[in-house]
């Protein structure tokens, strides 16, 4: 009954391709068939927000999203937020700068969505940030150094960082 | 020598894999012609199994077998109590595999192993299991009445055991005490909820025949002691290895029927296997905490003293004990809580239902402990118009009766004593942060018709379990450090906190020290992530090593450059004599006692510039702290909303602050969860109906406010740094201060809450028969 | 937990679509995939066709009509909130996305899902039930419209048949000035409701309601107008007393109940919301603030 398709799609600015089950979903692709282990499933019905990935430049839950359906999509993962030199991502060093991470499993899914956030509003406040990441769970931090990180990389950013 | 790492804000050096997505956790390894595993589970609470029908599943699509407990030549076998204990009545542990009856929703019957865990889902749904229903234990208050239904078919009744705690003459104080208050009190707790789940990884290493088993383990040494002992193996046949562990709280040290069927599947199938819990499993197989029912009495004097609490507590364990009686005894240990009370006499009944066993989440029985108390407290404070925090000041221990021993004994039946510790301060430093004007704020907004209230809950925690931890320390020829240790982290920061220690006595840079952990394979041996004591005991065991370590730095160098030791320092990886710039590199020290072939060590030393320490917590040392929260509750809908929170707290010396931050932060939020959102709900027939991340309600950043800390530092005699344990002191109170908040802005309906969690729709009704019994009087 | 296997399609016009649907049985279609996807990772849903709607073309626009506004079924609830023509014609709409699961959600989910899924505490169709929206379905004997009153055939149950789409919705807008509110209770920020209450309300030159609107979702297995309180409302003056007569209406509806909330608590916060939507849209209107 499941016959597997094809898919071809960019991942982190490569061409990638496999050939899935479509029952398959984006965030098994990543992690299986790229190998890309950091996108996280913590909860696989879409709360807790660890498998979020940038597609077509929106975040978007990886777990909810069948892979056919990112054939010819452009996909960014956290390995694909720092750049080809390994300059980090503005909200990646002040994650680790402001402690936004303890266990390090809900980490992927936090930074591409404050990426992705931030780039469209840099200047939110405390308010807006915790809504922003209002759908991703974090049992360790209690959130408050998550919010520090992402004020800290929001200024960055604002400042042409 | 200069201090330049020990209390410093040091950012993690476990940071830079984890913010780039290169982590290993358990389910990034993949191993050649490694099946994926599926458990088929007990959909039933308490049944029979009569019949378990494979066929159809056997011919499901990539299925390596099917696996049952006649499979496994495991003929009844249940797994090993974990904790013994001669208080236990009748001893009940998980089979790995269930063959003639199950207890819980959610156990293990069946492992199915597949190339996919796909179709390994897909055949465990083919699995046929025919039931014989029984009754079913779900209400905890009714477990251990004469007529309940049996949890186990083939017992007297529902008793795990009965502990208590007793010290001083309880009936005596009661007797001629001026004041008496009961409460009844209602506590529930859930699960742990770690954002990685469980999962485990088990393979025959091909030349060593060594077993190899990675698993998301808090206890990776108990984990090979238990499976060596179950399989009749020596323990060094086996190795286990935690890697990246997303989190863990309690549950994740626990050794599960899955652990042990997985390691039996791939050494039957002789290929690796994988079993990686998903979310539901999570909710319906990980041990969780869940009820109990208390009710108490405390005698006070007129100035709001506490002489003596006493009462019962009934303790909902579930289906097994797979960890002996420690929630319950880690519930009436930490009585008296920072209370000199003259008298206690508590006794808990730990009874089984047919619900999934509880063990300890996330400060175990003390957020139980502190409930307790901290309700008795503002229950007395209610009672005799009296101020709640005059009644802490008037009750609590003081720090000139430190150490003070409280009359209640430990586990292994030494005295209590506490160590060290301030808690009058405690409590004046937060309240000098959250300032004088609550009152004042209360009583206008009352006017506009809001209802603001302040909380407090104090604690004590008992912190550094004995017996111990270890760590070796070693300098290696390129001049670089590698710490090794048992200790195993599930996000704590203890590399970073290790490397700092050892960073700080042997004058180097922290980024040429690393750190390897929680492999048996890479230390002889450990214990497990619990009780607050890695900290502890793992950061004692690198002092000591890289003392050590330093020491014979010394005494070598004094050899090689023909100086005396006292005249030698370490400074920035190299050993200098004093005032000139005569020195030899670490590097070198170590390169020579490495040795070279041919060549003699110099005398009177072992080889290696390395050293291993273990650290025994023989005394525990005590950490405390003090709560205030301030909440808005809008009585129309009985919404909360948390306005502030703020923590003083004493763990003894920080070696890190923000990690001390972190761990103060992510423990409060657990216990706000606990006191607002976590309810695990299970139906008549005991299913778990709370199953996903829609229905039981984790805290989410739009639900906290910013937490305040302050940190003050009462040294712990107990260790050679100074250290009190930091992983849970942030959850034991903070449910106790919320519910304590909400009640006092609550106070003029005349609401009492002796509950939590509590719903909106829940304080809805606590202020409709608040108001109904106000009418009525 | 992975979904039980599925044959997949998908189609690019609403052609292929229509022919799919009425050749195969046993299948469900895939809209945003943010209800449907973690239902058949549970295998709660389990079908022997799966048929994408992401690739169809056409069903994915935003149509200024000038007294109402036409939008596709596939159009993303991220882009509902963002667009200008949503912002200056039904605000209400994006006030309501603001509750609709979270940013993550919202880059996939779409109106047209939301409004099949049919969950009673869906913002979007308690929306479309305040506007009186009419939907457009598509099937093999061509295009029909369904009123929004007429959309739900029970809990969860939409008035589209197994081989028919809903390809998009006609909101007719208020051309008066007016105020809007959309107002909820969840448990956390993009929860689902427990109660929502939206509300439009025009004042005329004196300062009196002349025309409102309130529909509340999570209180029956359909959006319900509060037709009654908004006849009761007009001619009135906006003031606090006036708002809890209408809310009285709210308070005395019959309300689902479930394993997690009771109907008399439904009630409770069917009243109190639609008292502080109504408040908050009569301030919107340019009445005084009628908050106490």
């Amino acid at each position: 009954m499941s016959t597997a398709r094809r898919i071809t799609l960019r991942v982190n600015g490569r061409p990638a391709q496999g050939e899935v089950e479509p029952r398959r979903h984006l965030g098994d692709f990543l992690r299986e068939d790229l190998g890309l282990t950091g996108t996280h499933l913590g909860c696989e019905h879409g709360v807790c927000g660890a498998c979020t990935v940038i597609v077509d430049g929106v975040p978007a839950r990886a777990c909810l999203m069948l892979a056919v359906q990112a054939d010819g999509a452009e996909v960014i993962t956290v390995e694909g937020l720092a750049q080809a030199d390994g300059t980090l991502h503005p909200i990646q060093q002040a994650f680790h700068a402001h402690h936004g991470l303890q266990c390090g499993f809900c980490t992927p899914g936090m930074l591409t969505t404050l990426a992705a956030f931030l780039a469209e509003r840099p200047d939110a406040d405390e308010a807006a940030i915790r809504e922003a990441i209002s759908g991703n769970i974090c049992r360790c931090t209690g959130y408050e150094s998550i919010v520090e990180a992402a004020l800290a990389a929001g200024k960055i950013l604002q400042s042409g960082g | 020598m200069g201090v330049r790492y020990f209390g410093a804000a040091v950012p993690r050096i476990e940071d830079p894999e984890l913010i780039t997505g290169r982590g290993r956790y358990l389910d990034d390894i993949r191993l050649p012609s490694m099946g994926e595993a599926a458990f088929v589970r007990s959909v039933h609470a308490h049944a029979r199994i009569k019949r378990v029908d494979v066929a159809a599943a056997m011919a499901a699509p990539g299925i390596v077998a099917v696996l049952t407990a006649a499979d496994l030549g495991l003929a009844g076998k249940p797994t090993p109590q974990f904790a013994p204990s001669p208080l236990i009545v009748q001893d009940r542990t998980q089979h790995v595999l269930a063959s003639s009856a199950v207890h819980f929703v959610g156990e293990t019957i069946a492992i199915v192993v597949a190339d996919t865990r796909a179709n390994a889902e897909d055949a465990a749904a083919l699995v046929e299991v025919d039931y014989d229903l029984l009754p079913v234990v779900v209400d905890l208050a009714t477990a251990l009445d004469a007529n309940a239904p049996k949890a186990h078919q083939d017992a007297p009744d529902n008793r795990l055991a009965t502990v208590r705690a007793k010290f001083g003459d309880a009936d005596q104080v009661f007797a001629r005490a001026p004041h008496v208050f009961r409460e009844r009190i209602f506590q529930h707790r859930g699960g742990c909820h770690a954002m990685e789940c469980r999962g485990v990884i088990a393979a025959e290493d091909p030349l060593s025949r060594q077993l190899m088993v990675w698993s998301a383990t808090q206890a990776p040494y108990m984990l090979r002691r238990m499976l060596a002992s179950f399989m009749g193996r020596n323990e060094n046949t086996i190795r286990v290895a935690a890697p990246q562990v997303g989190g863990g709280f309690g549950p994740k040290a626990v050794i599960y029927a899955e652990e042990y069927a997985v390691t039996l599947a791939a050494l039957k199938l002789g290929r690796p296997v994988k079993w990686v819990e998903d979310r539901r499993e999570h909710f319906v197989a990980t041990t969780q905490q869940r009820d109990q029912i208390w009710d108490v009495e405390v005698a006070a004097d007129n100035d709001g003293r506490m002489l003596a609490v006493r009462g019962r507590c009934l303790h909902d364990n579930g289906a097994y004990a797979p960890y002996g009686l420690i929630l319950p005894a880690s519930t009436l240990g930490p009585f008296p809580g920072p209370y000199a009370l003259e008298a206690l006499d508590i006794t808990l009944d730990a009874a089984f239902t047919n619900k999934v066993p509880t063990t300890p989440v996330r400060g175990a029985g003390r957020p139980h402990a502190a409930f307790v108390l901290e309700r008795l407290a503002d229950s007395v404070a209610r009672g005799l118009r009296l101020d709640r925090d005059a009644v802490r000041r008037a009750s609590f221990v003081r720090s000139n009766q430190m150490p003070y021993t409280t009359g209640a004994k430990a586990r292994d039946g030494s005295s209590v004593v506490y160590d060290s510790g301030d808690y009058q301060h405690c409590l004046d430093t937060a309240q000098r942060r959250v300032g004088d004007d609550f009152r004042a704020r209360q009583a206008k907004a009352r006017v506009e018709g809001r209802f603001l209230g302040m909380g407090i809950a104090s604690y004590v925690e008992d912190t550094g379990l004995p017996p111990y931890e270890g760590a070796s320390v070693r300098v290696e020829p390129d001049g670089k450090v590698l710490i090794t240790t048992g200790a195993a982290g599930q996000g704590q920061g203890h590399h970073t906190v290790f490397a700092q220690i050892a960073a700080d006595i042997l004058d180097i840079p922290i980024e040429i020290v690393s750190v390897v952990s929680a492999d048996t394979g890479r230390f002889p041996l450990g214990i497990g992530t619990i009780g607050s004591r890695v900290g502890v005991l793992g950061g004692s065991s690198v002092h000591l090593a890289a003392t050590r370590v330093r020491d014979k730095a010394i005494k070598v160098a004094a050899e090689m450059m023909e100086t005396a030791e006292s005249d030698l320092a370490l400074e920035d990886g190299r050993v200098r004599v004093a005032g000139t710039d005569k020195s030899v590199a670490l590097k070198d020290i170590a390169a020579r006692l490495d040795g070279f072939a041919a060549m003699p060590m110099p005398r009177g030393n072992e080889p290696g510039l390395s050293a291993t320490a273990y650290h025994e917590g023989r005394a525990t040392t005590f950490a405390n702290g003090t709560n205030i929260c301030e909440v808005e509750v809008d009585p129309a809908t009985g919404a909360v909303q948390i306005l502030r929170y703020v923590v003083a707290h004493d763990c003894g010396r920080l070696i890190n602050p923000m990690i001390v931050d972190g761990q103060i932060r992510g423990g409060v939020v657990h216990g706000i969860g606990n006191a607002l959102y976590e309810h695990m709900r299970f139906d008549e027939n005991a299913q778990p109906i709370t199953t996903n991340y829609g229905e039981y309600l984790l805290p989410t950043a739009t639900d906290l406010p910013r937490i305040e800390v302050i940190h003050l530092e009462t040294l712990s005699p107990n260790n050679p740094i100074g250290v009190k344990g930091a992983g849970e002191g942030g959850t034991i109170p903070a449910a106790a201060c919320v519910i304590s908040a909400i009640e006092d802005a609550l106070s003029p309906f005349g609401v009492v809450i002796n509950e939590h969690p509590v719903s909106p729709a829940r304080i809805v009704e606590l202020i409709e028969a608040a108001r109904k019994r106000l009418k009525a009087i | 937990m992975k979904p039980a296997p599925f044959a997949y399609h998908d189609p690019r016009t609403l052609d292929e679509l229509i022919g799919l649907l009425s050749r195969h049985d046993n299948l469900k279609l895939l809209a945003g995939g943010q209800s449907l996807v973690p239902m058949l990772n549970m295998r709660f849903v389990i079908v022997d066709h799966i048929v994408d709607l992401n690739r169809v073309d056409g069903l994915a626009a935003i149509g200024d009509r000038n007294a109402a506004i036409e939008i596709g079924a596939m159009t993303r609830q991220r882009t509902l909130e963002r667009d200008p023509v949503i912002a200056r014609k039904a605000p209400i709409m994006q006030e309501a996305l603001r509750h609709v699961g979270h940013l993550q959600t919202r880059s996939r989910g779409t109106i047209g899902g939301s409004l099949c899924h049919l969950d009673p505490a869906a913002e979007l169709a308690g929306v479309a039930r305040l506007y009186d929206a009419v939907l457009h379905v598509a099937g093999p004997r061509g295009m029909r419209d369904v009123k929004m009153a007429d959309w739900s055939l029970g809990y969860m149950a939409p008035a589209v048949g197994p081989d028919e789409v809903l390809t998009g919705l006609t909101l007719p807008v208020w051309s008066e000035p007016h105020g809007h509110a959309f107002v909820e209770f969840a448990r956390r920020h993009g929860d689902f409701a427990i109660v929502g209450v939206g509300c439009l309300l025009a004042l005329d030159g004196k300062g009196m309601i002349n025309r409102a609107a309130v529909a509340l979702v999570g209180v029956a297995t359909a959006p319900v107008r509060l037709t009654a309180a908004e006849v009761a409302l007009t001619g009135q003056a906006p003031s606090v007393a006036t708002f809890k007569a209408a809310a009285e209406h709210a308070e005395k509806l019959d309300c689902l109940a479930d394993a997690h909330v009771s109907a008399s608590y439904r009630q409770r916060l069917a009243g109190v919301l639609t008292e502080r939507a109504l408040a908050r849209a009569a301030t919107r209107a340019g009445g005084a603030d009628v908050h106490r």
